[in-house]
C-alpha cells in the first residue's frame, strides 16, 4: 500500500532486465478447501517474447494456474513470479502491465460496450484518463467492434463479446497477454483474425500466454508451449522440440504394399502397418534415400515416398497416454 | 503515457515537478473509479427503480392525507395513528417531509441500501465482473472502499429523493408557513427547511450501519440475490427482535434501535442523546462489519 511512489521505478528496472522469464513458479500448488489438489508443484518458465501456449484437456488445472497467476486465489504453496514480481503480492506494480482474457468475458450487460472498455480502463490506477477515450476506441477497432460499440453488451452475441473482452486486455500497451481459450465462441474467420492479432502483437514483443484446449490453434501460433495433466506439468519447451519428440512416420504409397512391407522391415524400419496402399513405418537411423533405393531394387513401385511430421497431437497422445478430451 | 502527444493544455500536469506525478495522478485516479462506479449504479434501471418507489411513497401518503381531510376534519384525530408528524401536515406541508421519512426509515429506505449494499461485491462476482476489476487491477481494498463510498451516496441520494419528493408535493397540495416543534415553540418556515435538511441527513446516517452489514454479507458469497436477501432478512429480523420485550438488553445494539430518534431534531432546544447514540452505532456497526468485509475480501479466492 505504501509504495506508491516507489512503483514507478521498480517498473522501470523490471523492464530492463530482459533476460528475465515473464513468468516464472517454482512448486506452484493449489489445493482447494475441498481437499481436492487442482495444481501439484507446477514448475512453468514463460520465457519473453514467446508466444506460450497452455495445453491441457477440461479441467486439468490451467484456470486454476491462470488465476493464481494473476493473483485472483491465492496458492497453498510454492511461489509466482510475474515480470519477476511476486505474486499476488505485487499486483499494484505487474497488473497494469498485463492484459487479460480469463475464463471468457464478463461484461455489463446494462453499458454499451464502449462503456465497458470505460470501467475496465478506469478500475486500473495507472491509466491516464485524458487518453482513456482514445484508447478504448483504437482497442474497440482493433477488434472490430467500432460499429457495435453504442450497443449494449447484452445484444451482443458470443463472439462479439469475446471480442470485447480481448479488446479490455488491449487497452493499454502490455508486456504480458494472458488469453484463456480466445478463439471461443468465435466463427472461423474470427479465430483467423485472432490469430493474426496474436501473431501482431508478438511480433510488437508482447509475451503471449495462451491457454487452449485446440491443438492446431496452439501449433499454428506458439513458439513454446507446456502441457498439462491432472493438474501437473508433464512438459514445457518450444514447440518444434515437443513435436521432435515424438518421432514422425514413414509413409510409402506403393500399389506392392505386401513387398514393400517386406522390404522395408528389412531396412530397418519398425512397427510397420500396412493399410490399403500405405505402408507406414517408424523410419530406421540410416539414409532414407537408401531405403527409398532398396525398394526400387526389390521391384516395388513408389508412388509416394514420405516422412509425415509428428503434429502436436500425436505428442500429446505420447505425453498424456489418453485421449484428449478427458477430464482430469 | 505519451504526453507529447497531447494537444491540450496540461496547467495542473505541468506545474509540479517530475518525480511529484506519479503521486497526483494516483489520487486523481483514485476518484476516476469512484466517479465511474456511481455511473454505472446510478445508470442501472434498478436503481432508478429502487428511487422512483421511494419517491412515489411520500405521494401516495400525501395525497391520502389530502383526501381524508377534504372534509376539514384533521387527519389521525389526537395523533393515535400513522407516522409521525401525520397529523399536522394539513397545517403546513414541510411536515409531509418528516412524515414520509418516518414511514420510509423502518423499510422502505434500508431494503433500497440493502438491495444495492448486498449486490455490490456478490453482483460482481455473479456476472464475473469482478475478476476483471481485480485483474485490471482495482486493488481490492481500494474496490471495496469505492463500493462502500457508493453505497453511502446512495443512502444520501435515497433518502434526498423521499425528501425532495415529499416537500414537493406538500407545497402542492399543502399550506406552508411557519411551524410548531415539538416542544410547542414556533420556528420561521426558513428554519423549518433547515431541519429538514438536518433530518434528512441524520435519516441517511442511520443507514451507515445497514450498508456496512450488506456490503459484508456481499463478499460471503458469489450470488448477488443470496447477498440481497440475507440482507433485508437480517433487516427484518432485527426490527422484529427490537419489538419483543425479553431481548430489552440487546436492543440499544440492534442498529435500528435509535432510528427514529431524528424526531428529536424538531424539538427547541434539540435532544441530542439519541441522535449521538444512534450515529455512534452506526460508526460502530461501520467499523466492525467494514473490517469484517475488508478482512474477508482481502484474503478471498476469486474463483467466479
Amino acid at each position: 500500500m505504501g509504495e506508491v511512489s516507489a512503483a514507478e521505478p521498480e517498473r522501470r528496472e523490471a523492464r530492463a532486465e530482459t533476460g528475465e522469464p515473464v513468468i516464472a513458479t517454482r512448486g506452484l500448488t493449489k489445493r482447494y478447501r475441498g481437499g481436492q489438489l487442482a495444481v501439484d508443484g507446477l514448475d512453468l518458465t514463460v520465457p519473453a517474447g514467446s508466444v506460450f501456449g497452455f495445453l491441457g484437456p477440461n479441467g486439468s488445472g490451467k484456470t486454476t494456474t491462470i488465476r493464481m497467476l494473476m493473483g485472483l486465489i491465492e496458492p497453498t504453496s510454492g511461489t509466482a513470479r510475474v515480470l519477476g514480481r511476486p505474486m499476488p503480492r505485487a499486483t499494484r506494480a505487474v497488473l497494469p502491465h498485463v492484459g487479460a482474457l480469463i475464463e471468457g468475458p464478463a461484461l455489463y450487460g446494462f453499458l454499451s460496450g464502449r462503456d465497458n472498455l470505460i470501467r475496465y480502463d478506469s478500475a486500473d490506477p495507472a491509466a491516464d484518463p485524458r487518453t482513456r477515450r482514445t484508447r478504448v476506441a483504437s482497442a474497440l477497432d482493433r477488434v472490430g467492434l467500432t460499429a457495435a460499440a453504442g450497443k449494449k453488451a447484452k445484444a451482443y452475441s458470443l463472439g462479439m463479446k469475446q471480442r470485447l473482452g480481448l479488446a479490455a486486455a488491449l487497452l493499454q500497451p502490455r508486456r504480458l497477454l494472458v488469453l484463456d481459450e480466445p478463439t471461443n465462441g468465435l466463427d472461423p474467420q474470427g479465430m483467423r483474425e485472432i490469430r493474426a492479432l496474436v501473431r501482431e502483437l508478438a511480433s510488437d514483443g508482447t509475451t503471449v500466454f495462451l491457454s487452449s484446449h485446440l491443438l492446431d490453434e496452439i501449433e499454428q501460433v506458439c513458439t513454446h508451449v507446456a502441457v498439462m495433466a491432472q493438474g501437473r506439468l508433464i512438459t514445457q519447451g518450444p514447440v518444434a522440440e515437443l513435436s521432435a519428440g515424438a518421432r514422425g512416420r514413414l509413409v510409402v504409397t506403393t500399389p506392392d504394399p505386401a513387398e514393400a512391407a517386406r522390404v522395408l522391415k528389412e531396412q530397418g524400419v519398425g512397427d510397420v502397418v500396412v493399410t490399403d496402399d500405405r505402408v507406414t513405418g517408424e523410419p530406421p537411423d540410416r539414409d532414407l534415400a537408401e531405403v527409398n533405393a532398396a525398394l526400387v531394387t526389390a521391384g516395388v513401385r513408389v508412388r509416394g515416398f514420405t516422412v509425415e511430421r509428428a503434429s502436436l497431437e500425436d505428442a500429446f497422445v505420447a505425453l498424456t497416454g489418453e485421449g484428449f478430451d478427458v477430464a482430469g | 503515457m505519451s504526453r507529447a502527444d497531447l494537444s491540450a493544455p496540461q496547467g495542473r500536469g505541468e506545474l509540479r515537478d517530475r518525480p511529484q506525478t506519479a503521486r497526483t495522478r494516483r489520487t486523481t485516479f483514485r476518484a476516476t473509479l469512484l466517479r465511474n462506479e456511481l455511473l454505472t449504479t446510478f445508470r442501472r434501471w434498478r436503481t432508478l427503480a429502487l428511487l422512483a418507489v421511494l419517491a412515489a411513497v411520500p405521494v401516495l401518503v400525501g395525497i391520502a392525507v389530502k383526501i381524508e381531510t377534504g372534509d376539514g376534519s384533521s387527519a389521525g384525530p389526537g395523533g393515535g395513528g400513522g407516522p409521525a408528524f401525520i397529523s399536522q401536515i394539513t397545517n403546513n406541508g414541510l411536515f409531509l417531509v418528516f412524515t414520509a421519512l418516518a414511514a420510509t426509515l423502518p423499510f422502505f429506505l434500508p431494503m433500497a441500501i440493502g438491495v444495492v449494499a448486498g449486490d455490490a461485491i456478490a453482483g460482481e462476482a455473479n456476472s464475473g465482473t469482478l475478476r476483471y476489476l481485480l485483474v485490471a487491477p482495482a486493488g481490492r481494498s481500494r474496490l471495496l472502499l469505492t463500493k462502500y463510498a457508493t453505497v453511502v451516496v446512495f443512502c444520501l441520494a435515497a433518502t434526498l429523493v423521499v425528501a425532495v419528493s415529499a416537500l414537493t408535493v406538500g407545497a402542492l397540495l399543502f399550506p406552508l408557513g411557519d411551524l410548531t416543534t415539538i416542544s410547542g415553540t414556533q420556528i420561521s418556515f426558513a428554519e423549518g427547511l433547515g431541519r429538514a435538511l438536518l433530518i434528512a441527513l441524520a435519516v441517511a446516517a442511520s443507514l451507515i450501519g445497514v450498508a456496512a452489514l450488506g456490503l459484508f454479507v456481499s463478499t460471503m458469497t458469489g450470488s448477488g440475490i443470496a447477498a440481497m436477501a440475507t440482507t433485508v432478512g437480517l433487516l427484518i429480523t432485527v426490527q422484529i427482535l427490537d419489538q419483543i420485550p425479553q431481548l430489552h438488553a440487546l436492543q440499544p445494539y440492534f442498529f435500528s434501535h435509535y432510528w427514529l430518534s431524528f424526531a428529536d431534531l424538531m424539538r427547541e432546544p434539540v435532544y441530542w442523546d439519541d441522535l449521538t447514540k444512534n450515529l455512534g452505532l452506526q460508526a460502530l456497526y461501520a467499523a466492525v462489519f467494514g473490517s469484517a468485509a475488508w478482512a474477508r475480501f482481502a484474503a478471498k479466492d476469486v474463483t467466479a
